[in-house]
């Protein structure tokens, strides 16, 4: 079953790299919000460096709302779900397989353009570490979370505004770690707490997700 | 008891009731074919039959046990329905190459080759799937039933944008199925010809 | 116990439970709500530091408590549906989501109208009002989830899944919210700190906590038989429901 599953992987990741504009866009669109605020709000280092932190990851959860949708777009379009669903292998594993190949190449590029943004918002380098650290362990939730909204708005002709509400609410514990994480960090205080409770989340959405997942797939497609 | 067994299917759609308390067997070598208007509830059949939905009521076994506790139907069964399963950025070789890979069926990239070549697809293997037409990506699609071997085959509307030719060369696929011992539930527009052999009709009526 | 509740599974049982509780639950929802609310309003004493301003709590508090039992009670369906597979289940789960809702916005309404008095603005991002705005923004979600979906009973599924996950979050924004605002604010003086509260003002409020919940439960059964009729239109128990009505 492993090899099956590395064999799915390998199909997203291919698919992903024969659409790279989908992938890139996203991204163009983080940038550009982040440099909005510089301008809408004040280019004074102070106020980029106290309000930084809460910029990029409201952006980086805005971002990530427009390309959660290709996750399963294109396999419910085409038929390749109903494929899936029917193979025998269990679709919470392929989901959890689907999901990770989806971090891999939506946020993993996120990750290295992260150093650009913190140059932008003028962070401290502890300040970035622990942005850093907070993005590694928290963007996979968005993943895993937004996946079940996704999973859910798939056979519905207008999802992607839906999407949005749907996940922006349940985000924002994840926002308000995130940020005071890094916050703490522009204070010299320890910043483990919150990214301890940030792990803890995603182990629990981690354990539940793949079969919520999976459930809401096979209910958009009764 | 070898086959299939649907007994007393009910199927709300839309809380409308497409049908009530349906039953039927489809036993080794028989071809049965559904027919019924639009709307009637022929692809909810179907993929109710696959396991894809449920039904509201009633329960479908294969070899006297239920699908959903069944370890052997997915091995069993090939499900086409209206979508033809493939990406359309990747080529006709890689779509049933990760297929057959999903469905844990051993075959080397030489016999998909050869299997495209037997259907009519010469040439057309390595481009992305998008550049070929509807017909085309129907032949690939189907493409599967020589890939897997699996004694039940399920089909909504497989001769959708075939031409003649391909509507025949199916057609006796499906009678050479039928007298190796293998179960084929299909339904289409146009009556099956007599290439397709011998078949038993299901008849749906649309209700409101 | 499951057997004594499977038979209302099936939605002409459901209909009919609902048509039997309606008269009780509306009497006692208008007689506790009288009750709570004029012995609340005119006999309770007053407040030595807020004066007559904190008479709303007696409908902000037992709007506040029962808008999040009421998702709750909204999952616990959901999950009911999901097991056992009723579809009646999730009837009454979107029956209650729009009644949460409301109880949900008349707690952030009044919480907002109590804040002018207390701390001179009409909003504050305090702890508790953020995570019923919050709140709030859930119910909108399920609702909305639900909206979209043509086939209702699918709909149904799906914004189930929506409030199990939504549950699961309830306690967790609570408590982030609660903690991002003792760090950005400092200590702001909590409405419910107060650590007891006399019982001559407690009564009312259990009273109208009581009048709340069964008011709630009493427009549920209403939208619930609503939600059945519609969505069992075809249904031969339903036409001849309809039949017996014209005669």
């Amino acid at each position: 079953m492993s090899a099956l599953l590395i064999g799915i992987a390998q199909r997203d990741l291919r698919i992903a790299f024969q659409q790279k504009s989908e992938l890139v866009q996203p991204l163009m669109f983080l940038l550009m919000v982040v440099t909005l605020f510089p301008l809408g709000v004040s280019p004074s280092p102070d106020t980029l460096q106290r309000i930084g932190p809460g910029v990029i990851w409201i952006a980086a959860i805005l971002s990530s709302l427009l390309g959660l949708e290709r996750l399963f777009r294109d396999d419910f379009n085409d038929g390749s779900l109903e494929q899936y669903t029917l193979s025998g292998v269990p679709l919470s594993a392929i989901a959890a397989v689907k999901v990770l190949v989806h971090w891999l190449v939506s946020f993993v590029p996120l990750l290295i353009l992260s150093p650009l943004l913190a140059l932008f918002l003028n962070l401290t380098l502890p300040m970035y570490i622990a942005l850093l650290l907070t993005l590694l362990v928290g963007t996979p939730l968005l993943s895993l979370i937004g996946a079940i909204a996704v999973a859910l708005t798939i056979g519905l002709q207008r999802g992607g505004v839906l999407l949005a509400l749907l996940l922006i609410p349940v985000f924002i514990p994840l926002l308000i770690f995130a940020t005071s994480a890094v916050d703490s960090a522009a204070l010299q205080l320890p910043y483990y707490p919150q990214l301890a409770i940030i792990g803890a989340m995603l182990l629990l959405a981690l354990a539940l997700a793949p079969f919520a997942i999976a459930y809401s797939l096979k209910v958009s497609q009764n | 008891m070898s086959g299939l067994r649907a007994s007393g299917l009910t199927c709300i759609k839309r809380d409308r009731v497409l049908f009530e308390a349906l039953s039927f067997s489809l036993k080794p070598g028989e071809l049965l074919y559904l027919r019924g208007p639009n709307g009637a509830g022929k692809t909810s059949l179907l993929r109710i039959v696959t396991g894809l939905s449920s039904a509201d009521e009633g329960e479908i076994y294969y070899q006297g046990t239920p699908i959903r506790t069944s370890n052997t139907y997915a091995k069993s069964l090939i499900y086409l329905g209206h979508k033809t399963a493939l990406n359309s950025a990747l080529s006709a070789i890689e779509n049933l190459h990760y297929w057959a890979a999903q469905h844990q069926v051993a075959v080397a990239t030489s016999d998909i080759y050869h299997v495209l070549e037997i259907n009519g697809l010469v040439g057309l293997e390595d481009i992305p799937v998008r550049f070929l037409s509807a017909g085309q990506q129907r032949r690939v699609a189907l493409s599967r039933l020589w890939l897997k071997k699996a004694p039940v085959w399920i089909l909504d509307e497989p001769f959708t944008a075939l031409d003649i030719d391909g509507v025949a060369w199916l057609e006796r696929k499906f009678s050479a199925h039928v007298k190796e011992g293998g179960m084929l539930m299909t339904t289409s527009h146009q009556p099956l010809s007599a290439l397709a052999g011998d078949h038993t009709t299901l008849d749906l009526e649309y209700r409101f | 116990m499951w057997k004594w509740l499977h038979p209302y599974a099936k939605t002409e049982n459901a209909y009919q439970l609902c048509l039997t509780l309606q008269p009780w639950l509306w009497v006692g929802a208008l007689a506790c709500l009288l009750i709570g609310s004029v012995w609340g309003l005119a006999f309770a004493p007053q407040d030595y530091q807020q004066g007559d301003s904190f008479r709303i709590i007696y409908i902000h508090v037992p709007s506040a408590i029962l808008s999040m039992s009421t998702y709750v009670a909204m999952a616990v369906a959901a999950l009911v549906g999901m097991v056992w597979q009723w579809r009646t289940a999730y009837m009454a789960m979107i029956a209650m989501a729009p009644v949460g809702a409301v109880m949900t916005f008349i707690a952030l309404f009044t919480g907002a109208a109590w804040g002018k008095p207390m701390w001179g603005a009409w909003w504050v991002w305090d702890a508790r009002l953020t995570s019923e705005l919050i709140l709030l923004f859930l119910y909108i979600g399920v609702i909305a989830l639900y909206g979209t979906f043509e086939d209702k009973q699918q709909g149904g599924k799906a914004a189930g899944i929506m409030a199990l996950v939504g549950v699961i979050n309830v306690p967790i924004i609570h408590y982030s919210v609660e903690w991002w605002n003792t760090l950005h604010q400092g200590a702001t003086i909590s409405k419910f700190d107060n650590p007891s509260i006399a019982p001559e003002m407690l009564w009312p409020l259990l009273v109208n906590l009581l009048g709340f919940a069964l008011f709630i439960a009493a427009v549920t059964t209403v939208r619930l038989r609503n939600e059945i009729i519609v969505r069992e239109m075809h249904r031969p128990w339903v036409v001849k429901l309809a039949q017996k009505g014209e005669k």
